[in-house]
């Protein structure tokens, strides 16, 4: 048998374990990473789903056996181990719980960034270092950048695939221990690398689609796996007129305006959920429109909220256009965000995205929103504030 | 780029229960049987001929071996393909004649005989008992006692357990068998290349070999069928093996399963010198090293001579794998699971070990190449994984 060299690392190149997903972005870093001359670990995290019915094993979009086989084929192309790392129970216990949990409070959650919070650069980047990693990388469009000692987290080049939204939570400790490599390319670069290095150029995880769902469903979902009750209730109008029942407060969205059963003679939205009273309530598009919210959970990337109200442009979702505002810090890992302007859809459960330019100052979840004509109302819905 | 210069190839490999490397002198006897002796033995010409000389000289190489006569050895596709021939065809050989139908497995059996035993029972009507283990992972003899029912066909317990090492009393419960006028097959993968064997003498009716756990190739299994045992054939077509496995005979790897046999029994005490202190290293150091984390499963002596098999305390054998993996050292949980989706242990459940410790099985099985010094090395290496991962996952269960 060959000279046994007891230890595999070598000491002279980093170690970076790339999550990856089988799809073009993940591909492309990996490759990117060995040309920078890191040693290059794949990693693949296989996520609780659903189980299902019918023959066919169910799996998370995130992780189906055909992205695995995906991933596991870019690796072997590559030349580089892969491995799959069983995380079924922790993302339930964690990520699909929140989104139960949000969903029984009345919120409307983004799993994804509590994903990327708590598994991807928790449990994830956790297991990287164990393996002596000095990097956690993925595909993500987003850039770090190191600035007098401290690090950025910067918008990827590319602003139409900037995923620095889900990246909001980052604290310094982990920035320093985390690479994009695609993050300092554009979409059209990345298909180009991947040509020239002869791997997949399709994208995986661009749908914004829950991966541990059967179906798209997440109202059967929430009906199945909650194990709260959603009592019907009464849908109000802002002059506090029962317009009709709603089928349980989860099950609805603001904004929404199909699928309320409401005959009227202009169209009604979703404007908040009263959980106190487990009412839903309406009214017309004007009435959509939030002028402030107060964030929680909030992460300033830096480390240190700002000593006052600063100037920010806010992003109330993942694709919202950012929004001239004022943040100011509270206490309690809370923000204050005023509006600019009138702001529709703004929902309680998402993230809003503080930015300066292209870098991301951090970021929390919205708590309350001040819709000013639904302030007018005697009793404000659990969705809203009228003192700060 | 390439996996070399990537990543050093691992540098240990501790996994002789999965398999092995081909000796380089099984190799040198298989190469004529490529390219220059390539004749079909069925054939009726002399390079045919030729052929199947030499296949029946391995034949007698492998009968001489095992203490048996040539007629009793059947070549196959592999071990699981030999187990699956011994169940299907002695039960099916039962039930055609008009016997009984009652099948006698162990809980800790190789998915081979597991698997195959339960589809008899739910697609072919075939009546099951599965027989529970000890805390050591060995079968009891008044548990194969109380399942015997004159209805009993055939009974099939292995030599040794890959993922626990335990042996077990295979003689005495092929003994039993015989007293009561049922079948015996044993599942002797992991053992037959650690004993002398003298089958003629041996309560075994049915015996299943895989020769590349022993520095013998791929692709190639032996079922060893007693003279006057009725098999049905399960891959039906031409006669040849005297009609109990059809297909062509595979002549290379045939040679080269005779040959690894051969030199496994010529070099037993050599080999078993070897593994034996290297093994013994294994079962002491780590559980005293952890003493809270690591217990030895399976039987403390009765037990493979190159197997030492350990349970790790809420830990995951998938991780333990990956760690391992990426320290260079090349290791078994005992059963081979790469979609991430490990399930608890069955053969750990089945020593009746609490939740804590049927996921985190750690298999290590030694070979002819490995050294105090891996020995050493891996040791320290598997005490720093588990204390680090250990560290994580206590993380974890406060947050949760």
């Amino acid at each position: 048998m060959n000279e046994l060299s007891i230890n595999p690392r070598d000491n002279n190149r980093q170690r970076v374990v790339v999550a990856m997903s089988g799809g073009v972005d993940s591909s492309v870093a990996a490759a990117l990473l060995l040309e920078q001359g890191y040693e290059v670990i794949g990693m693949m995290m296989r996520l609780w789903s659903e189980p299902g019915s019918g023959p066919a094993a169910p799996a998370n979009r995130c992780c189906t056996p055909d992205q695995m086989a995906d991933a596991r084929r870019v690796a072997d192309q590559l030349g580089i181990p892969f491995y799959v790392a069983d995380v079924q129970q922790h993302f339930r216990q964690t990520i699909v719980q929140f989104f139960l949990d949000e969903h029984d409070a009345g919120r409307t959650p983004n799993p994804c960034v509590e994903c990327n919070r708590q598994i991807r650069f928790g449990y994830l980047l956790d297991r990287a270092l164990a393996l002596d990693a000095d990097f956690l990388a993925t595909g993500h469009y987003a850039r770090v950048v190191q600035e007098d000692g401290a690090y950025l987290l910067k918008q990827g080049k590319d602003s139409h695939k900037d995923q620095s939204y889900v990246l909001h939570t980052f604290r310094q400790s982990q920035l320093a221990h985390v690479l994009f490599p695609v993050g300092e390319y554009t979409k059209d670069e990345v298909r180009h690398l991947a040509r020239d290095h002869g791997l997949p150029v399709a994208s995986k995880q661009e749908s914004q689609d829950l991966c541990f769902l059967n179906d798209g469903n997440y109202r059967r979902f929430i009906h199945d796996h909650s194990t709260q009750d959603h009592p019907t209730g009464p849908i109000l109008d802002l002059n506090e007129r029962e317009l009709g029942r709603h089928e349980g407060l989860p099950f609805y969205t603001i904004g929404q305006r199909k699928g309320l059963g409401i005959a009227a003679a202009e169209p009604l939205f979703v404007l908040g959920k009263d959980t106190a009273r487990n009412a839903l309530i309406v009214g017309p598009r004007e009435a959509l429109g939030a002028g402030e919210l107060v964030a929680r959970d909030v992460n300033w990337i830096s480390g240190r909220p700002p000593a006052g109200p600063t100037r920010a442009e806010v992003k109330i979702r993942y694709k919202a256009t950012p929004i001239q505002s004022v943040v100011t810090p509270l206490d309690g890992n809370q923000a204050h965000v005023a509006f600019s302007t009138l702001v529709p859809g703004v929902t309680p459960g998402q993230a809003a995205v503080f930015y300066e330019g292209d870098t991301c100052l951090g970021g929390g979840l919205i708590r309350d929103t001040v819709q000013p004509i639904n302030a007018r109302r005697k009793t404000p819905t659990a969705g809203s504030v009228t003192n700060k | 780029m390439t996996a070399d210069n990537n990543m050093r190839q691992n540098a240990i490999y501790l996994d002789h229960s999965a398999t092995t490397p081909v000796h380089p002198a099984v190799v040198a006897a298989m190469a004529p049987f490529w390219a220059e002796q390539f004749g079909n033995p069925s054939s009726h010409h002399r390079i045919g001929y030729q052929a199947a000389r030499a296949v029946e000289k391995a034949r007698r190489t492998v009968a001489e071996v095992l203490g048996t006569d040539p007629e009793t050895i059947v070549f196959t596709g592999c071990g699981s393909e030999s187990n699956n021939l011994a169940l299907r065809g002695a039960m099916t050989a039962s039930k055609a004649a008009g016997r009984g139908e009652h099948l006698i497995v162990s809980a800790i059996e190789h998915s081979a005989v597991l698997e195959t035993a339960r589809q008899l029972r739910d697609y072919f009507g075939y009546e099951l008992t599965i027989l529970p283990v000890d805390r050591f992972g060995r079968v009891r003899i008044s548990d194969v006692e109380a399942a015997i029912r004159p209805e009993t066909a055939l009974i099939s317990v292995m030599a040794a357990n890959n993922e626990v090492g335990s042996v077990q009393p295979w003689a005495e419960i092929g003994a039993l068998a015989r007293s009561r006028g049922v079948l015996f097959h044993t599942d002797a993968v992991q053992l037959v290349a650690a004993r002398q064997w003298q089958l003629n003498a041996e309560p075994v009716d049915l015996m299943t070999i895989a020769p590349h756990k022993f520095y013998g190739p791929k692709g190639v299994g032996i079922l060893v069928v007693r003279s006057g045992v009725d098999l049905v054939s399960s891959q039906t077509g031409g006669s040849q093996e005297n009609g109990r496995r059809a297909g062509t005979l595979n002549v290379p790897l045939i040679i080269g399963a005779a040959e690894a046999l051969r030199l496994a029994a010529a070099e037993r005490e050599e080999r078993l010198a070897h593994v034996l202190p290297l093994r013994d290293r294994l079962l002491a150091e780590l559980p005293a090293a952890l003493p809270d984390q690591c217990i030895v499963t399976g039987h403390p002596t009765e037990r493979l001579p190159h197997h030492a098999s350990f349970a790790f305390r809420n830990l995951s054998g998938n991780d333990l794998l990956i760690h391992l993996d990426v320290a260079g050292i090349a290791a078994g949980s005992g059963s081979a699971c790469s979609s991430g989706d490990p399930k608890p242990s069955a053969v750990l459940q089945a020593l009746g070990l609490s939740p804590e410790w049927t996921t985190g099985g750690l298999r290590l099985t030694v070979g002819a190449q490995n050294t105090d010094a891996e020995i050493d090395y891996t040791l320290g290496k598997i005490v720093e994984i588990v204390l680090k991962l250990s560290a994580l996952e206590a993380g974890y269960q406060v947050v949760a």
